[in-house]
This record gives C-alpha cells, sequence and structure tokens, in this order.
C-alpha cells in the first residue's frame, strides 16, 4: 500500500479558490449568504488547525489527565450545544436530565469500548480515546437534540390529550407514553437511516480516513462496523434514560401537569 | 359525596362551605369565567387549591393518590379530547388508561346507542363533526363506570333537541346505578329540569346552593 499524498500548502490553497468560486457564483446569482459560507470555512480552519497542534502536543504527552480534561470538554461542549439548538424552551429539571443522561450514556459506551472491544491499553491512550469518544459524543449530542425537540414540543402542542388522560385516570407515563416513544424515534431514526445507507450511498468519515491513510479496506470496515454498532448503542442508551426521565419533568408530584401557559 | 371548607384557588375561585351530596344530580351554573370549570378540576385534583379543605367521602383528597381519585371522579372536559385511531379506540382508551376491565363490542354498540351516536365502531374517530367527538367522549366516561362523574359542557356542541335526548339518558344512566352526577352547564333550562340540586357561581364566588323540588 502506498501513503498517504501529504498535501502541499498550494494543494491546499486549491481547495480554497474551489470555495472562492462557489462565493463568485452565490454573489452573482445574488443568493446572499456569503457572509454565513465565508465564515463558517474561516471558523472550519482555525479549529481544525488548533485542534491539530493539540492532537500533536496529546499524542506526544500520553497522560490520563489529559485525556479525562479532553473529555470533560467534549461533553461539556455537548451538552451546551443541546442547550443552545433548545432555543430557552428548557426547564432547568429538564437540563438535569440532558446533562445526566449525556454524560451517564456516553461514558458507560466508550468503557465498554475501549475495555472490551477495542481493549487498547493503556485505556488513556489518545490515540483511540478521543476520536472514538468524539463520534460517540458527537452522534448522542445529535440524537438527544432531536428528542428533546419532539418531547418539549409533543408535551405541548398535545397538553389537552395528555390532560385529558389524566382525567381519566391515567398515570403520567401512561398519559405521555405517545410522545415519548415519538421523541425516541425521533432521535434514533438518522442513526438508522446512516447505518441503511452506509457503503452503498456514502462511505463513512472514518473509513475513509483510514482508506486515504493507507489501510486495508478491510481493516477499515472492521473498524467501522465497531463503531457504528458503538454509536447506535450509546445513542439508544442516552436517549433511552433521557425520555424516560425527561417527561416526568413535565408533571408534578400530584400528577399534575406542570407548564406554563406563558411558554 | 364532596365537602368543601374555606377553600380558595389563586383569585380564581373561593368556596366557603360547599356539600355536594352522594348518587344526586348536581348542575353548576354561573357566567363564562366565573370558575366552574376550576371547581371541577379541584374535585379530580388537577389542580391543587391554595388553603382551605377537600373531602372526598370524609377523606381528605391530598391524602388520596391523585390517580387513584380520578379512576372513581372521571372529569370530562369541554373540548373532548380524540385520540388517534377509531371511535372504538376512543371508547376504550378511559378504560385502558385506568387499568379496567374490556368491555364487548355489544356493550360499545349499547353505549353508542345511549349516546345517540349512529356510527360504527371502526369509523375513524379523527374525522366526526364536534357534536359526534362530544358523544364519543361521554360514551368513555360513561363507560368507565366511575363513582362520580364531572362532566364540564357535556352538551355545548350540540343542537338543543339531541342535548336534551343526551341529557335524559344521561340522567336516567345515573340514577339506575346510583352515580354521582356533576355537571357545568350554561343552560339554567337543562338544570332546572334535571338537577337535584343547583350550584351557583358568579366572579368566583360560590352564591347559593338551590335544591330543586320536583
Amino acid at each position: 500500500m502506498n501513503g498517504l499524498i501529504e498535501l502541499q500548502l498550494w494543494q491546499l490553497a486549491a481547495a480554497y479558490m474551489f470555495v472562492v468560486v462557489l462565493l463568485f457564483i452565490v454573489r452573482v446569482k445574488g443568493i446572499s449568504r456569503e457572509k454565513e459560507i465565508l465564515i463558517s470555512s474561516i471558523r472550519m480552519t482555525v479549529q481544525l488547525v488548533l485542534v491539530g497542534y493539540i492532537l500533536v502536543y496529546l499524542f506526544d504527552n500520553v497522560n490520563p489527565f489529559s485525556t479525562v480534561i479532553v473529555i470533560i470538554i467534549m461533553e461539556t461542549f455537548a451538552i451546551h450545544n443541546i442547550y443552545k439548538r433548545a432555543k430557552g424552551k428548557l426547564s432547568r429539571p429538564l437540563k438535569k436530565i440532558i446533562a445526566t443522561s449525556m454524560i451517564f450514556g456516553t461514558l458507560t459506551s466508550l468503557t465498554y469500548f475501549l475495555l472490551i472491544v477495542i481493549n487498547n491499553s493503556p485505556w488513556y491512550d489518545p490515540r483511540y480515546f478521543i476520536p472514538i469518544a468524539g463520534m460517540l459524543i458527537g452522534n448522542s449530542m445529535t440524537g438527544i437534540s432531536l428528542g428533546v425537540t419532539r418531547l418539549v414540543d409533543g408535551m405541548y402542542a398535545e397538553r389537552h390529550l395528555i390532560e385529558s388522560a389524566l382525567m381519566l385516570g391515567a398515570t403520567p407515563k401512561k398519559a405521555a407514553k405517545q410522545i415519548v416513544d415519538s421523541a425516541f424515534d425521533s432521535a434514533i431514526l438518522p442513526t438508522i437511516n446512516s447505518m441503511v445507507g452506509m457503503g452503498i450511498v456514502f462511505l463513512p468519515g472514518m473509513m475513509t480516513g483510514q482508506i486515504l491513510s493507507g489501510i486495508s479496506p478491510i481493516s477499515a470496515i472492521e473498524y467501522q462496523i465497531a463503531i457504528m454498532l458503538g454509536i447506535l448503542g450509546t445513542v439508544a442508551l442516552t436517549v433511552i434514560v433521557f425520555v424516560q426521565l425527561g417527561y416526568k419533568t413535565f408533571f408534578n408530584e400530584e400528577s399534575q401537569l406542570n407548564m406554563d401557559d406563558s411558554k | 359525596m364532596f365537602l368543601l371548607k374555606e377553600v380558595s384557588y389563586k383569585d380564581i375561585l373561593t368556596i366557603k362551605n360547599l356539600h355536594i351530596p352522594k348518587q344526586k344530580i348536581t348542575c353548576i351554573v354561573g357566567e363564562s369565567g366565573s370558575g366552574k370549570t376550576t371547581l371541577l378540576r379541584l374535585l379530580n385534583r388537577l389542580t391543587s387549591y391554595d388553603s382551605g379543605e377537600i373531602f372526598y367521602q370524609n377523606q381528605l383528597i391530598k391524602d388520596i393518590d391523585p390517580v387513584e381519585l380520578r379512576r372513581n371522579v372521571v372529569m370530562l372536559p369541554q373540548t373532548p379530547a380524540i385520540f388517534s385511531g377509531t371511535i372504538k379506540d376512543n371508547l376504550l382508551i378511559g378504560l385502558k388508561f385506568s387499568e379496567k376491565t374490556m368491555p364487548t363490542d355489544q356493550q360499545l354498540g349499547d353505549m353508542l346507542k345511549l349516546v345517540h351516536l349512529k356510527k360504527d365502531l371502526d369509523q375513524d374517530a379523527e374525522k366526526l363533526s364536534g357534536g359526534e367527538k362530544q358523544r364519543v367522549a361521554l360514551g368513555r366516561v360513561i363507560l368507565m363506570q366511575p363513582e362520580v362523574l364531572l362532566l364540564d359542557e357535556p352538551s355545548s356542541a350540540l343542537d338543543e333537541e339531541t342535548e336534551h335526548t343526551i341529557i335524559e339518558a344521561l340522567v336516567n344512566y345515573s340514577k339506575e346505578n346510583k352515580k354521582t352526577l356533576i355537571m357545568v352547564t350554561h343552560s339554567t333550562k337543562l338544570a332546572s329540569e334535571f338537577a337535584d340540586e343547583i350550584i351557583k357561581i358568579k366572579e368566583g364566588q360560590f352564591l347559593r346552593k338551590e335544591e330543586v323540588s320536583k
């Protein structure tokens, strides 16, 4: 196998030229999105350059503390991002539950994955730990975000039905069951769809990266299969914990709906 | 059946002393916004009062498990709740929610007759008209056979004639089965015709209770 072709600066510059051409087209066509395209390209560049140097540093200085700090930063960022995407619709108790389910779900899966499936040594080796943690946390973040939206919107949109169910002597669990189920579905669906299309519609990023760097496609798919199962498991686990605890925040201890009319 | 003492809820409803009798038909009348629905919600514990005491069969309702209470004191909201599915699904859902035994299709058919709904059980409930939905929702709570039925304007979407027939059937059912019926209505005519007692509420204050002599 040949090693990876190292990109020269001029080759990168050519990639930017591509975006400049795109910007030109967008401007001529009067689609007023130049700013967004420009900002996101610059942001992406800066973030990746930074992360590149940080990873080089971490790989050269392997120790458990820096790995633990990295995962704390990742979790914090992911949880904060879920809050931000929900646009202020979240109550305090619900926020706590989002954080709990993210941390519990992703750390449980990560532990299983690193210790049993991959069995790398030492466990904190950033070369394995960081990319895998990133994929598990990132996908759970997307999943919970979708689940949160469906749960909160559903509880508000269908509060009349939920309250009517309570009037008929339903427990909060039964009254909210439909919404809880559909929140779970909408959270897990993107993961399932991507598994279905995988290998036919697209080659996943991790596998593409490994193949580009000269690893045999067979080894690459082994990793990809393992990581996809890990992602599916993690998303399912975090979302189950989230919906099972999350719906309870909409009820009080007297089994009444506990929502502000103002929202 | 119910006894309310010095009950107040925000500035929406205040009741000094009120007794609602067992196995009778009680109508609650008053202008819209006067607190009639709030009174029903307090009895069903969907709303908790701020101060005072409410007793259900001599037991403080705060000491009763709310879900358990609601299975004996079932409330029908003014806007009927229709769940996705057929008429049959909608009739059965109350029994499912409250974990009671399921009736036969024959019994469900009889219930449709009682509420004067000439429809098939397997029809889609969401396609019914407002008045038909209201009758499905009414049939649903009667099927649950609770001790107390709290009905919030159960006939608001019905024409006058159907309204009269349905309320009459409902009142007869309650008397035959020794159930307590508490009903909010805007129609003083209905109240004076069918009620044993009438509770009058004005601007969040319980005014008086009248016994209707027949």
